[in-house]
């Protein structure tokens, strides 16, 4: 028993039909999704040959599937025998007379090793040869995951990558192959990023860099410096109305943009603050202060009063316990708020398309609009489009975790 | 003597925490608090576009005719106008100054000034009017007879008089009449409740598809795996990238002239023939008529705001104690098993409060519908009407009278979010 467990399987009806249809199936998925990241990359658009590759994938779930356990622990083995089918595949297809790049022959065997491996993963601890309702469960699930897995994971990073694929493109190079994403990085670096530079230049999107940067951090200022006061008297000192004021943060946090947009124009066009940088970061920093204070509000609540008793005790006056005590306790917490309201500020859409009219002040997003018309080629809205969206990108990958606790922070617990 | 310290303390600690929050409370309270009780205001008066500058009174000075010798006549004209089409300007004064050397003309003189309103003493012009209605305009004239001393003079034939002029208007924003035309207006709009009807439609579907993706986000990376840390930061990012680049890019994405999904779609023969996707109502699936572009729009929506859902629902997910999930498996429950009876149940109060959260916050979105179809094709939702009634039609009261309906709607969703999802803290 254990001799044949640890190598392989008995063989059954059910088994095999199982292990097949896996195989079938998780060999199609691999080598499909390897083919379609390939072809975007590539100026050419190839995608796998159902009829080798369903009668490969067959072959190769039932003998990953038959595997006993011992054989099944092996990574290598499962590579190995997924190369093997690759090179089958290959032999098979180049039988058709289909010719192949070299980029297709390489993809292929990397998507065959990474099918075997899947397949492996699939059958895991599934014995083939006692088929049971949870084992076919197991399979069925597993396989469901991989295909949703690969189909989330494209649906939300494409199109990103189209924007950047896209940044790079002419318009005579993008309407050559629409559906060809690939960036063809062998040409000299002024060309390479031509649009980025024609968007930077000539529609003064350096410009809008510096506003855009100059009025969310000043709004990151204001509103955290605001946010810590307001939040610190909350949680610290008695006053009457305390209770009141916590809800309030919360129902003013639901006050919708749309609503705030009609008074605010028309009083801002009166006061004649609208067309200008600072009536902006007014909005800003009153969109963000409910949040900034409902986020410190929480995370002053965690810390123990015990260390500022102390210190008022020794001497110290309120403005030195917050400044040498409560600010630097709450690090995290400051740097979440900081990048959230930097991110909402630099995302901000509707107050700067309608308040700025001078293009000089203009922000960003009220810049890339400028971009968005008929005579301006495609290639440099999606420059403009990533120009805004890699500081965003870097920030959120480089501090995700802070942001993380702002995104999560900053919508109330449920 | 102890008690009445403890008072001032007390009262202390009270005027302190004033002066704390102060700063926060004058930004909020001028910038969402206030506009939003002026909104209520706008909504009841008939303000457009072109009244929130301040009705002026404007003045050009021309000579019509100049002397060329002693003797000769001086024709000169004010020309008069209210800047504004709609507002009056009360108690208008024009004040010019005749230079040396001019004398009225007699005034049998062909154009005479307008004895109603102007008069001219001691070298002085004044004219004076009670109000000038909206879009008022004149022009009046004056003959002089100019002798040597103004040659000598030098005068600045420009503006001979340095003419003056000032009023008082009434800031059509802060007056106490009010109409009830706005809302009117709004509700007898041609379409109305096809436009009500989608702005309920829109949060509604857009919450539940980006509940379910993230929900399946959230399945998926349950669990540690290679590349896990990696999918989940790609995962959220549609949540934090600037609006106005992923819209623009699904627009390109989308576009009918070889746009590169048609291209695609077309290519794999899925398509005959391009569709503008973001601009075709309906399209017939069968018999059945399929709304195309409000469909796209939600789609948008579930793949921007899932990111929200998936967080939470992942963080839910990972508190689910796993002996519950073992519990089920003695029972000889499989997967499906587990997540209808342990999960589904675990999840149920945070899915509710990401519904209402998700549909509120979509049921006001402005920026997604605006940028990807501009409200075209069956997509026009209540925040995209107050943009178009205000700025579009240039009717501000409209604008804001949309703007109350929509709140009103809000107010409702509000409540009912603070009766069951905001408890206690």
């Amino acid at each position: 028993m254990s001799r044949t467990a640890s190598t392989v399987r008995p063989f059954t009806l059910g088994g095999v039909a199982l292990a097949g249809a896996a195989g079938v199936i998780a060999t199609w998925l691999v080598t499909y999704v390897g083919y379609f990241v390939v072809s975007m990359l590539n100026p050419s658009n190839i995608l796998p040959n159902l009829g080798p590759t369903a009668a490969i994938g067959l072959v190769l779930g039932v003998a990953l599937a038959q595997m006993g356990p011992a054989l099944q622990k092996q990574k290598g083995l499962a590579v190995g025998i997924g190369l093997v089918a690759g090179v089958v595949w290959l032999g098979l297809t180049m039988a058709f007379g289909v010719a192949l790049p070299l980029t297709f022959l390489v993809t292929t065997l990397a998507m065959f090793a990474i099918a075997g491996l899947s397949i492996r993963s699939v059958f895991l601890g599934v014995d083939v040869a006692h088929l049971r309702k949870d084992y076919v469960e197991a399979v069925v699930f597993r396989l469901v995951r991989g295909i949703l897995l690969c189909a989330v994971t494209l649906v939300v990073a494409l199109p990103f990558f189209f924007m950047l694929s896209l940044s790079f493109k002419t318009r005579a190079e993008y309407l050559g192959d629409p559906t060809n994403l690939s960036v063809n990085l062998i040409q000299p670096i002024p060309e390479l990023f031509s649009g980025f530079i024609e968007v930077l230049v000539r529609f003064n999107f350096g410009v809008y860099i510096f506003n855009s940067t100059a009025i969310a951090l000043l709004t990151v200022v204001i509103t955290v410096t605001t946010g810590i006061l307001g939040a610190y008297a909350v949680t610290r000192l008695r006053f009457p109305g305390r209770r009141f004021l916590s809800k309030a943060i919360l129902l003013i946090y639901m006050f919708p943009a749309i609503v705030l947009v009609i008074p605010l124009y028309s009083v801002f066009t009166q006061l004649g603050l609208r067309d200008t940088r600072h009536g902006l970061l007014i909005v800003y920093s009153a969109m963000t202060i409910p949040v900034a204070l409902y986020m410190l509000r929480s995370y002053f609540q965690t810390l123990p009063a015990d260390l500022e008793e102390a210190g008022l005790i020794d001497g110290c006056s309120r403005a030195q316990v917050i400044w040498r005590i409560t600010i630097p306790l709450s690090g995290p917490a400051i740097a979440s708020v900081g990048l959230y309201v930097f991110m909402i500020a630099w995302n901000e859409f509707l107050f700067a398309f309608m308040f700025l009219d001078t293009p000089a002040i203009f922000t960003l997003s009220r810049g890339m609009m400028v971009l968005d018309d008929m005579e301006v080629p495609r290639q440099l809205l999606m420059a403009g489009a990533t120009i805004i969206t890699i500081p965003i990108m870097v920030l959120f990958f480089r501090f995700q975790r802070y942001l993380v606790g702002g995104l999560t922070a900053g919508s109330v617990k449920g | 003597m102890k008690g009445k310290r403890y008072a001032s303390v007390t009262a202390r600690e009270a005027r302190l925490a004033l002066w704390m929050l102060l700063p926060a409370f004058l930004i909020v309270f001028a910038v969402i608090v206030f506009p939003v009780v002026a909104n209520f205001w706008i909504s009841g008066k008939s303000v457009s576009l072109g009244d929130l500058r301040p009705a002026t009174p404007s003045l050009r000075e021309f000579v019509a005719q100049a002397p060329s010798e002693a003797g000769d006549e001086l024709v000169l004209e004010y020309r008069l106008r209210n800047s504004s089409r709609g507002v009056p300007i009360q108690d208008v004064v024009l004040e010019a100054t005749v230079p040396e050397g001019l004398s009225p003309a007699p005034n049998d003189a062909p154009a005479a000034p307008d004895a109603q309103h102007c008069s001219i003493e001691a070298g002085r012009i004044e004219c004076r009017w009670d109000e000038w209605e909206g879009g008022f305009s004149d022009t009046i004239t004056f003959t002089f007879i100019a002798d040597q001393a103004f040659f000598d003079a030098q005068v600045d034939m420009r503006s001979p008089t340095e003419a003056d002029i000032s009023g008082r208007s009434i800031n059509v924003l802060t007056t106490f009449d009010f109409t009830l035309d706005n809302f009117r207006f709004v509700v007898s709009a041609r379409r109305f409740w096809e436009v009500l009807r989608t702005t309920f439609a829109y949060p509604f579907l857009g919450a539940i598809g980006s509940i379910l993706l993230g929900l399946t986000a959230a399945m998926l990376l349950n669990r540690k795996f290679p590349g896990q840390t990696l999918l989940r930061g790609l995962y959220l990012f549609p949540y934090v990238a600037p609006i106005i680049a992923v819209a623009f890019t699904w627009v390109f994405l989308l576009e009918p002239f070889r746009g590169t999904l048609n291209t695609y779609l077309m290519s794999i023969g899925v398509l005959e023939s391009p569709i503008s996707f973001l601009s075709t109502r309906s399209i017939q699936i069968g018999d059945l008529p399929f709304p195309l572009a409000l469909s796209i729009v939600i789609f948008f929506d579930a793949w921007r705001y899932f990111p929200f859902s998936f967080l939470f629902i992942l963080a839910r997910l990972q508190a689910i104690p796993s002996d519950l999930y073992e519990s089920v498996e003695v029972d000889g429950g499989g997967m499906v098993r587990q997540f209808i009876s342990i999960t589904l149940p675990q999840l149920h109060s945070v899915i509710t409060t990401l519904f209402l959260l998700r549909f509120m916050w979509t049921f006001n979105k402005f920026d997604d519908v605006f940028l990807l179809t501009g409200g075209a094709a069956g997509t026009r939702t209540l925040p995209i009407q107050v943009y178009d009634n205000a700025f579009g039609r240039g009717d501000i009261g409209a604008g804001a009278a949309t703007a109350v309906v929509l709140f009103l709607f809000l107010a409702v969703f509000l409540i009912l979010y603070f009766r069951y999802v905001v408890k206690e803290d």
